[in-house]
């Protein structure tokens, strides 16, 4: 199915299904960015440098499909660089600043896990791009898994110091997870059209590998009764993602007619 | 001006692993370099990510750098002059009639 | 000493013939600590450079030089890596050239202390502080001891991108709209000398010139190299319309060569000497991460210990 023959009904959810794909990936790629020169080790520096550039690269095709989708002619740096914070459709778990380097193990961990088992059904989107782009996003995110994961499993088992910070990480992001499962008309639409990914039965799933993981890594499974937050999917954000923005869009925002 | 409160009285850098890449099946693997990491496994990921940031390789060993044995330069001498003389290795060394092919 | 005569006579003979000295080969005491020194400065230049760009990463203007900068800084953290490694050869470990570099004992590029102000900034340190590199790189590609010669051959390929993708800002923003003209030859401004002083002081001034050279650790002098990069990056500017920042700036139809100015040596030796503009913020950059992964360095090695999987002991 190419951008001419989306049936019209199933454009505008699939716009929409494209930015909550991208903006995942650019707001997480742009908090791994942030790591660039300022890592714990240098071997450690490099590689979060190259899950960021997965993370943007998948971000860039997912948007430019976006572009297509919606037939406004708007590119991938359009909607990177003048859609306002309330336009944006990530989770909220992405755009939480990045912490402590075990914060963001954990943000990485709970968050590739997820993509292992979604990017996995994604292949086979009747949506051939999607499909197109999930194969080759399955693969990268891999390894962002068996990064995130060894890491977990190291600094949980670590010293007591770092067991103690990374559980406190995975209880402060346990009550961003739940959004990970969200699912509203815009998935119901595109999923009776084979386009989009049942989501629901990915969650337990996603809870054994998590909790495999966690026993390894001698952590406790956070309490499964705390707030979950939600609101990323329709533009209800944190305060940090207008941060992130203000300085991510500022130079294409303030000199609108230059072209870099 | 620094002090010594600035760093850490016991940094470890972790211990180095010497790292052999192999960029295509049917080629040698080469020594590419070093990394340094706690264990195999990350010093595997290191490894990738350090020395194969631009694609191109197939496979990839780390050893313990303290694991390598090697020769020392006072062996040059008697560990491999005595190649030198043996000519009867190499195939220019033998007559044989003119014209034979194929041998 | 009569001893250590002969093998000094056999080593300079080996480096005259265009042999490579490799880690475990007699050397001169002197050459080992000059090569340290050198190489260990080198590396740190690399891990300090990554700072001055990594500023504009998480506001760089189109995902695709987002994409381009981030690959670029991340390569620095590469070659520091390739060239700590390197020096590590030599019996010096990691641990010891980050305490020198932390306490302020080492140092590293001078140009690093200098701040990056616009995104116009990016493009030129691309085109010239990475031009320079490259003309002291490939210098160094031959250098006689062989663990270095190799990490620079390994750099200077990875390197080619960065100058151009530098370059392809620079002629983006100098055919663009009047701030971003205005934002580039500002840059151009900025940069040009402490560029040129990259390459060390003149000949005469560089008291460890004399037995680089002779040991082919430096293939060519100081002022030799900054000709050569006058040479190359001159007409590369006049091509996209910009202005060198030196009114004695001419070309002699003679020898061929550019002519410059003097640079301000008394600028040289201050930023050097710890007074730049960002030489405070580089280093506590460096100690801050440096500290604040001290935790992480330590749990990785404690889950090794604890579970058998410490090289010594590696399956």
């Amino acid at each position: 199915m190419s951008a001419q023959n989306i049936a019209p009904e199933l454009q505008q959810p699939l716009f929409e299904y494209l930015l909550r794909l991208g903006d995942d990936r650019l707001i997480l790629g742009h908090r791994l960015s942030e790591w660039c020169g300022h890592g714990p080790i240098l071997e450690e520096d490099i590689a979060l440098a190259n899950l960021a550039l997965d993370c943007i690269g998948q971000a860039s095709v997912l948007l430019k499909e976006a572009g297509t989708v919606e037939g406004q002619g708007r590119s991938e740096d359009d909607l990177a660089y003048f859609r306002d914070a309330i336009d944006f459709r990530n989770l909220l778990l992405v755009e939480l600043p990045k912490g402590d380097f075990g914060f963001t193990i954990v943000r990485q961990f709970l968050f590739s896990t997820f993509s292992y088992f979604f990017l996995e059904k994604l292949q086979q989107s009747a949506h051939k791009p999607l499909a197109g782009i999930a194969a080759k996003t399955f693969k990268e995110n891999l390894y962002h898994l068996r990064h995130s994961r060894k890491w977990l499993v190291v600094l949980g088992d670590g010293t007591e110091e770092s067991h103690q910070r990374v559980q406190n990480a995975l209880d402060e992001l346990w009550g961003y997870t739940e959004e990970m499962f969200y699912m509203d008309q815009v998935d119901e639409a595109l999923m009776n059209a084979g386009i989009a990914v049942d989501l629901q039965p990915l969650k337990e799933q996603w809870l054994s590998m998590v909790r495999e993981a966690l026993q390894e890594a001698t952590l406790e499974l956070p309490d499964p009764d705390v707030y979950q937050h939600q609101g990323g999917r329709t533009g209800f954000h944190t305060e940090h993602l207008g941060h992130l923005l203000a300085e991510m869009q500022i130079l294409p925002r303030s000199y609108p007619d230059a072209r870099w | 001006m620094a002090t010594e409160k600035n760093v850490p009285e016991q940094d470890t850098q972790w211990p180095r692993w010497e790292v052999f890449v192999q960029e295509k099946t049917g080629e040698p693997h080469q020594h590419a370099g070093s990394v340094h990491a706690p264990d195999g496994e990350l010093a595997l990921q290191n490894a990738r990510d350090v020395y194969a940031r631009r694609g191109k390789v197939y496979s990839i060993w780390v050893v313990p750098a303290e694991h390598i044995v090697a020769t020392s330069p006072s062996d040059q001498g008697p560990f491999f002059d005595p190649a030198e003389d043996k000519i009867f290795r190499y195939p220019h060394f033998y007559k044989v009639p003119r014209g034979v092919k194929n041998l | 000493m009569a001893e250590d005569n002969g093998k000094l006579e056999r080593f300079e003979a080996r480096i005259n013939a265009g042999e490579k000295i490799e880690p475990k080969d007699w050397m001169p005491e002197r050459y080992r600590q000059q090569l340290i020194r050198m190489m260990s400065q080198h590396a740190h230049s690399e891990v300090v450079g990554m700072l001055p760009e990594g500023n504009w990463i998480t506001r760089a203007p189109s995902l695709r030089r987002k994409m381009v900068l981030l690959a670029k800084v991340q390569d620095e953290a590469g070659h520091g890596h390739y060239l700590y490694s390197a020096t590590e050869t030599l019996g010096v470990t990691r641990e010891e050239m980050l305490e020198k570099l932390l306490s302020g004992k080492a140092k590293y590029s001078n140009i690093f202390n200098y701040p990056t102000l616009t995104w116009a900034d990016i493009g030129v340190i691309g085109w010239l502080v990475d031009g320079a590199a490259i003309v002291n790189q490939t210098m160094l590609a031959k250098t006689s001891y062989g663990p270095y010669s190799r990490a620079m051959i390994r750099i200077c390929k990875e390197e080619n991108f960065h100058k151009k993708q530098g370059y392809e800002i620079v002629a983006t923003m100098a055919r663009g709209t009047p701030a971003q003209r205005k934002m580039v030859q500002d840059a151009l401004n900025r940069w040009w000398w402490p560029t040129l002083m990259m390459f060390g002081p003149h000949d005469k001034d560089s008291p460890n010139s004399g037995d680089l050279l002779r040991w082919k650790v430096k293939l060519k002098t100081n002022d030799e190299l900054r000709q050569r990069f006058v040479d190359i990056t001159v007409p590369q500017a006049h091509a996209v319309g910009l202005t060198i920042p030196d009114p004695e700036l001419r070309y002699n139809e003679e020898t061929g060569h550019w002519e410059f100015g003097e640079i301000d040596w008394d600028e040289f030796w201050r930023v050097i000497r710890g007074n730049g503009p960002c030489n405070k913020e580089r280093l506590a950059a460096r100690r801050k991460a440096h500290q604040e992964g001290a935790w992480v360095r330590a749990a990785a090695e404690a889950y090794a210990r604890k579970h058998g999987r410490e090289p010594g002991k590696a399956a």
